[in-house]
């Protein structure tokens, strides 16, 4: 195998990993782009998953499947968004919550429904996403070096793909270039003001984590729909945190998280693929070293070493009005 | 912050609110179990008979109350500075390192009260260790604590899996573990004590690391509310500015305070290792710090409300395992539901309740002052 194949091989698996993380951590620039800290995004994205696994299991349907993944997606962002903006309660003590609750609940409900050992059944061709062929994919392959890249890594991906690439500038136009951004990055940075402008900080801060439960929906529903054909019990696996730390990494903005996000996904991708193999002139390197270096890589920048992370100002503080 | 809400009176704040929201969180349990298709109530009597029924469930109970303790007081005592300490689970774990070595190092030679004080050193020494770079990190660098508590989490799960698959596996062995110990690693049962009450312990490796949990609970309360270090902790905890202003070190007691927290979640390792499997196993902790957060949370950060508190969860483990062994379609994940819900409604939502219950006591204290008045005249 040549050289410039692995490469596309390997490249071709950092995106398809890449994904869900996008997903999941533009969801966390919502919500913490308007001052409310989410660790709970592993929860949304599980809980998201698993409602797409089943309802696409039911009823045969891939679409269904997806607003299923959203809508619990949407609730269980709005119990965060309660606990947190009306009743001001520890947004971190909430989001572990959820984290815990959907953690168990998946399993319990999975078993009692599907009676598949927290398995949702798994799904027929029509009730999960198919890759999409570009035009002339199979025609062009053989072309050198264009060839494999328009095949490969361009086409033959599933339409979440595209849309989480598609995403990450229309966040970006969305927190920069219009009103509503312009309002939510000010809720997050100084809420009084928000205020005093006669706009609501309350409801300012229900629509960020109403957008963070819709792409946290479309995370979850990628890995059940998409990645696999089925929901698996945990199948998120720590995926919501890197999201997190990737959201971190990138220092809360959008295209930023798009590379953090591929640099964790390439991480991961390249761990799997050396599997204990030697790496030229660095020699053996433990998977575990692989898998722990997106944290360790977070850390370091949360340390300030590679630039500074400064997070939204009002982050974690509940608003409340003057009385 | 201002508080937006009244005083109540002490048995209202710390035993009747609390026990409202946990009467809610068990309630929505109870609705999870009506949707999977069982009866809540048989699921309770369960419980508790899964937890009480026999000495030796007993013993489990209090086994796992055992861990919660340690965990709970490792999250309290960051809280009261104003910290949240969300890297329980990995201390615990990489605290599980100083236990080892020190079990692998002296157990064939020694007898276990000889091993055991240089496990309890080597347990929080290890935990310490784990907990004082996020606590460095925020007191020197600003980052925030609980984003690398979490990262730290997965750095020790990482670690923990290298250890025990290449450093501390013995050779020719292919489960990743470290040998088992001998007699001088293994603690003794805490069987006397139940027999003072008649009860006979059986297989439950109920050990004397409960003591030890004990005595770290009251120490705990000696540190927090009769010493220099607690009164500068819940200065800061209450106020950060205030602290500054009568010139505490902020980054001294960030650190100092991360080092116990994680000292005490390290401690929690000597309970499985030495106390029941007799050696380190892969992911020993099982999840035992984040039940800390519920613990703490319930407990109301004081020691006596945490020990409580960790013998429900105890309750809730044991209970759980007879539940599900009982009724098969609730496995034990119902617990972790349960676990999730006590966090939500103890935790994030604690103040839901609070206006309607403040509303009750001010019409009655308003009435009683009434009828005083009206004695009076």
């Amino acid at each position: 195998m040549d050289f410039f194949h692995v490469i596309v091989v390997l490249l071709e698996s950092t995106i398809r990993v890449s994904v869900p993380l996008i997903f999941a951590a533009l969801a966390g620039l919502f919500t913490e782009r308007a001052g409310i800290f989410d660790i709970g995004l592993e929860g949304k994205m599980l809980g998201a998953a698993f409602a797409a696994g089943a309802v696409a299991a039911i009823t045969q349907s891939v679409w269904l499947g997806l607003l299923a993944a959203i809508l619990i997606s949407i609730a269980l962002s709005l119990v965060h968004g309660y606990a947190s903006i009306t009743q001001r309660g520890n947004q971190i003590v909430s989001g572990v919550a959820i984290n815990f609750i959907v953690a168990g609940s998946t399993v319990i409900l999975g078993e009692a429904w599907f009676r598949q050992g927290g398995r949702t059944p798994a799904l027929a061709e029509g009730a999960r996403f198919q890759t999409i062929n570009f035009p002339f994919a199979d025609a062009i392959r053989e072309v050198p070096l264009i060839g494999p890249i328009y095949a490969d890594l361009l086409s033959g991906h599933f339409i979440l793909t595209y849309v989480a690439f598609a995403m990450v500038p229309l966040s970006w136009w969305i927190l920069y270039r219009t009103r509503f951004g312009l309002r939510l990055r000010a809720v997050g940075e100084n809420p009084g003001a928000v205020d005093t402008a006669g706009i609501s900080v309350i409801w300012m801060r229900y629509r960020a984590v109403i957008c963070c439960g819709i792409l946290c929906g479309f995370a979850g529903a990628y890995l059940s729909l998409a990645m696999t054909a089925g929901f698996v019990k945990g199948m998120t696996a720590g995926k919501g945190y890197i999201a997190l730390a990737a959201l971190i990494f990138a220092k809360w903005r959008p295209f930023n998280i798009m590379l953090a996000c591929l640099l964790f996904g390439f991480l991961d991708a390249f761990a799997i693929r050396l599997q204990g193999n030697p790496l030229p002139l660095i020699g053996q390197v433990p998977v575990q070293l692989m898998q722990a270096l997106p944290y360790i890589l977070t850390v370091i920048l949360l340390a300030g070493f590679i630039g500074k992370a400064i997070p939204p100002k009002a982050g974690g503080v509940p608003y409340v009005k003057e009385r | 912050m201002s508080n937006p809400y009244a005083k109540l009176p002490g048995w209202v704040e710390y035993g009747l609110v609390p026990l409202v929201n946990l009467a809610v969180a068990f309630l929505v349990a109870g609705l999870v179990v009506l949707l999977v298709g069982e009866n809540p109530f048989e699921a309770a009597y369960h419980l508790i008979n899964g937890a009480f029924g026999r000495g030796e469930y007993i013993g489990f109970t209090l086994y796992y109350a055992t861990t919660f303790i340690f965990t709970g007081l490792a999250v309290a005592v960051a809280f009261h500075a104003g910290l949240f300490n969300i890297g329980g689970e990995g201390q615990a774990y990489v605290g599980g390192i100083g236990v080892a070595l020190a079990c692998l190092w002296l157990d064939q030679t020694m007898p276990w009260f000889v091993v055991f004080p240089l496990a309890i050193i080597g347990s929080a020494a290890f935990g310490a260790v784990w907990a004082f770079l996020p606590g460095w990190l925020q007191a020197k660098r600003g980052s925030h604590i609980v984003i690398t508590t979490i990262m730290f989490n997965f750095i020790a799960s990482s670690l923990m899996v290298y250890l025990l698959t290449k450093v501390l596996k013995p050779l020719g062995s292919m489960a990743p573990q470290t040998r088992t110990f001998a007699e001088g690693g293994q603690l003794p049962k805490l069987d006397w004590l139940l027999a003072i009450f008649g009860l006979d312990i059986g297989t439950a490796p109920f050990n004397i690391s409960f003591l030890l949990a004990l005595v770290a609970a009251f120490g705990v309360w000696l540190l927090i509310w009769r010493t220099k270090l607690g009164y500068e902790m819940r200065t800061m905890g209450h106020s950060p500015s205030a602290a500054r202003y009568a010139g505490m070190s902020e980054s001294r007691i960030t650190v100092i305070t991360m080092m116990i927290s994680g000292a005490l979640a390290g401690m929690m390792a000597l309970n499985p290792i030495m106390g029941e499997q007799g050696r380190m196993q892969l992911d020993f902790v099982q999840g035992a710090g984040f039940v800390g957060i519920a613990v703490a949370l319930m407990g109301r950060s004081h020691p006596a409300g945490i020990i409580p508190a960790a013998v429900l969860f105890g309750v809730l483990y044991q209970g759980g395992a007879e539940i599900s062994f009982e009724m098969p379609s609730i496995s034990r994940d119902m617990i972790v539901i349960i676990q999730g819900l006590v966090i939500l409604f103890a935790g994030a939502l604690e103040n839901m309740f609070r206006p309607a219950i403040t509303r009750l006591f001010s019409i009655s204290s308003r009435r009683a002052a009434v009828v005083a008045q009206t004695k009076g005249a």
